[in-house]
């Protein structure tokens, strides 16, 4: 009998549909391959490799002073802009998803439309704003509110200021799309029971539209803990964030050891937030956002 | 009902407040780009078109944007093909891998772009690529995939594959089936995500401030270091006119995504 040796054509055709599957996918993931996984674990393996293993790099990155305070001063911006994204675009998020359709499109575009403005032309927008002679301060000595200009600009509070700005997107459209998502009716249904609008709004909408200020938190926080450009024209070279202490070691110092060492504590922090909040929230969603 | 009442009120100000902190600083350097002075005076003494002349007869900054315009056409060109290809793929094959190969394209959206520059720089540095235009347009591929692959999952999503299915058993092959019959469906968000992929070479500037140099560095770079050393009303001329080009290709795309597929 000669059954087995004919190759079954179904599972002929399938291996070959796999084959053509992943010829096809072959080219981008090739690009992902070498242009950002190969030169993260080249990083890596810098951190810990120079003419032997060595723990040097993270020993000075946990112990020396200009790391940690870099490190605390990185968490502590990231925290304060996220906050203050929070407060800032839920009252946005919460009056596009109640007002008429034409109405929270025109908000929408409006919240979307400095997403599609270069950076670089923002934090330019933000030194004409903000500096010693810039639009603020020329204003308000003119309302002889200030005798001296403020310093606004080339210090945290600038970093803080432009870094929100240009963060808030990502924290207004998460929300807006978790809004949508509760039912009109059970609002009604906590004021047909008696409960005031303010207690409806504590009890039933600020706790279901949780996910999405996760959501929204979780992009800002982590977006801001890698930002560069800003910190970089705008903090005045005081505000040292850990991009900068990357950069800083690379092209000023040639510290190729230490920038990796910094560069890797920061993508596993990221990282770490990630997989925590993806045991709440959908991760896809959060990104898919954008 | 008072008490409601001015509760809204108190959310349509901050609302009102909020989206004017959004919009005030995109529209403030339109003025200052026609400004006359010198120095940052508002609203400006008079205006004129000279910081427009000023960049348009600068060789520096028309040889970085051609640069840019380059690595943002080449990019387009070299990402939208591989992330539909990819995006294809990822939707029509039931291998397990394609969820880990999904993931692995999004990984420029995840890892914070310093990192990813530093590490492109060590890795180009070894290989010979800084400061040249293939490094540069290669960098920029890697970080417009995933939008081109996004878009077009989303497009794919509606997509049923019965059709090609139909297609093929009518004799076409795989090829022809699916610039027939599929790709027309797509268009859309292919267009789409080639536009972003366009906004997004164009906007980079980390990456290039790393692996950029000499002759082959684009506009973004000439600029931060421009902003870094001296504020001069030229940025704000190009920043218009960049800020003007990115919206009108942003409603374009939207355009066609409204459109359907």
């Amino acid at each position: 009998m000669l059954t087995t040796s004919v190759p079954d054509p179904s599972q002929k055709h399938r291996r070959r549909e796999h084959g053509l599957m992943l010829a096809l996918v072959s080219p981008a993931l090739l690009v992902i391959l070498a242009l950002i996984v190969l030169p993260v674990g080249w990083l890596a393996w810098q951190s810990i490799y120079h003419d032997g293993f060595t723990l040097e790099n993270y020993r000075r990155v946990f112990t020396e002073d200009v790391y940690w305070r870099s490190f605390a001063l990185t968490f502590e911006i990231s925290l304060a802009v996220t906050g203050i994204a929070l407060l800032l675009g839920y009252p946005v998020a919460y009056l596009a998803n109640s007002v008429p359709k034409g109405w929270s499109i025109l908000i929408l575009s409006l919240v979307v439309l400095p997403f599609w403005t270069s950076v670089l032309v923002r934090a330019y927008a933000w030194l004409v704003l903000l500096q010693r002679s810039g639009v603020i301060n020329q204003l308000l000595r003119n309302l002889e509110w200030i005798s001296e200009p403020l310093a606004l600009v080339h210090n945290t509070f600038g970093t803080v200021v432009a870094t929100v700005h240009i963060l808030l997107p990502f924290m207004v459209l998460p929300l807006y799309a978790t809004m949508q998502k509760i039912p009109n009716e059970l609002m009604q249904a906590g004021a047909s029971l008696g409960a005031s609008p303010s207690l409806t709004f504590v009890r039933v909408f600020l706790p279901l539209s949780l996910p999405g200020v996760l959501a929204g938190c979780t992009m800002v926080f982590v977006l801001c803990l890698g930002f560069y450009i800003t910190p970089e024209l705008l903090g005045g070279g005081r505000t040292v964030m850990v991009s900068m202490l990357v950069s800083r070691n690379v092209e000023l110092y040639n510290q190729f050891g230490a920038a990796s060492a910094v560069a890797v504590v920061l993508l596993l922090s990221v990282l770490a937030i990630f997989v925590v909040v993806s045991r709440f929230i959908s991760l896809d969603r959060a990104l898919g956002q954008k | 009902m008072t008490r409601s009442a001015a509760a809204s009120i108190v959310l349509y100000a901050i609302s009102a407040l909020v989206l004017v902190y959004l919009i005030l600083p995109i529209l403030i350097i339109v003025p200052i780009s026609f400004s006359s002075a010198r120095f940052l005076t508002f609203p400006p003494p008079s205006f004129s078109l000279r910081w427009y002349q000023q960049y348009f007869a600068n060789p520096a900054w028309m040889q970085a944007t051609r640069v840019t315009l380059t690595v943002a056409v080449l990019t387009v060109l070299i990402a939208t093909p591989c992330g539909v290809a990819a995006a294809y793929a990822i939707s029509q094959s039931k291998l397990r891998i394609m969820r880990v190969i999904h993931m692995a394209l999004l990984l420029p959206l995840v890892v914070p772009i310093i990192i990813t520059a530093v590490g492109i720089f060590f890795v180009y540095a070894k290989v010979g690529l800084v400061a040249t235009m293939p490094g540069l347009v290669l960098a920029n591929v890697m970080l417009g995939l995933p939008y081109v692959v996004i878009s077009v999952l989303a497009g794919l999503q509606s997509f049923d594959p019965a059709q090609e299915m139909v297609a093929r058993s009518l004799g076409m092959n795989r090829l022809r089936s699916f610039f027939a019959v599929t790709l027309p469906q797509i268009k859309s968000s292919v267009v789409a995500g080639g536009i972003f992929a366009f906004i997004s070479a164009v906007d980079e500037t980390i990456v290039a401030l790393f692996i950029s140099g000499g002759q082959y560095q684009p506009l973004t770079k000439r600029m931060f270091t421009a902003l870094r050393d001296e504020i001069d009303p030229t940025i704000a001329a190009i920043s218009t006119l960049m800020t003007a080009a990115s919206f009108m290709l942003v409603l374009l795309a939207s355009a066609r995504q409204k459109k359907g597929g």
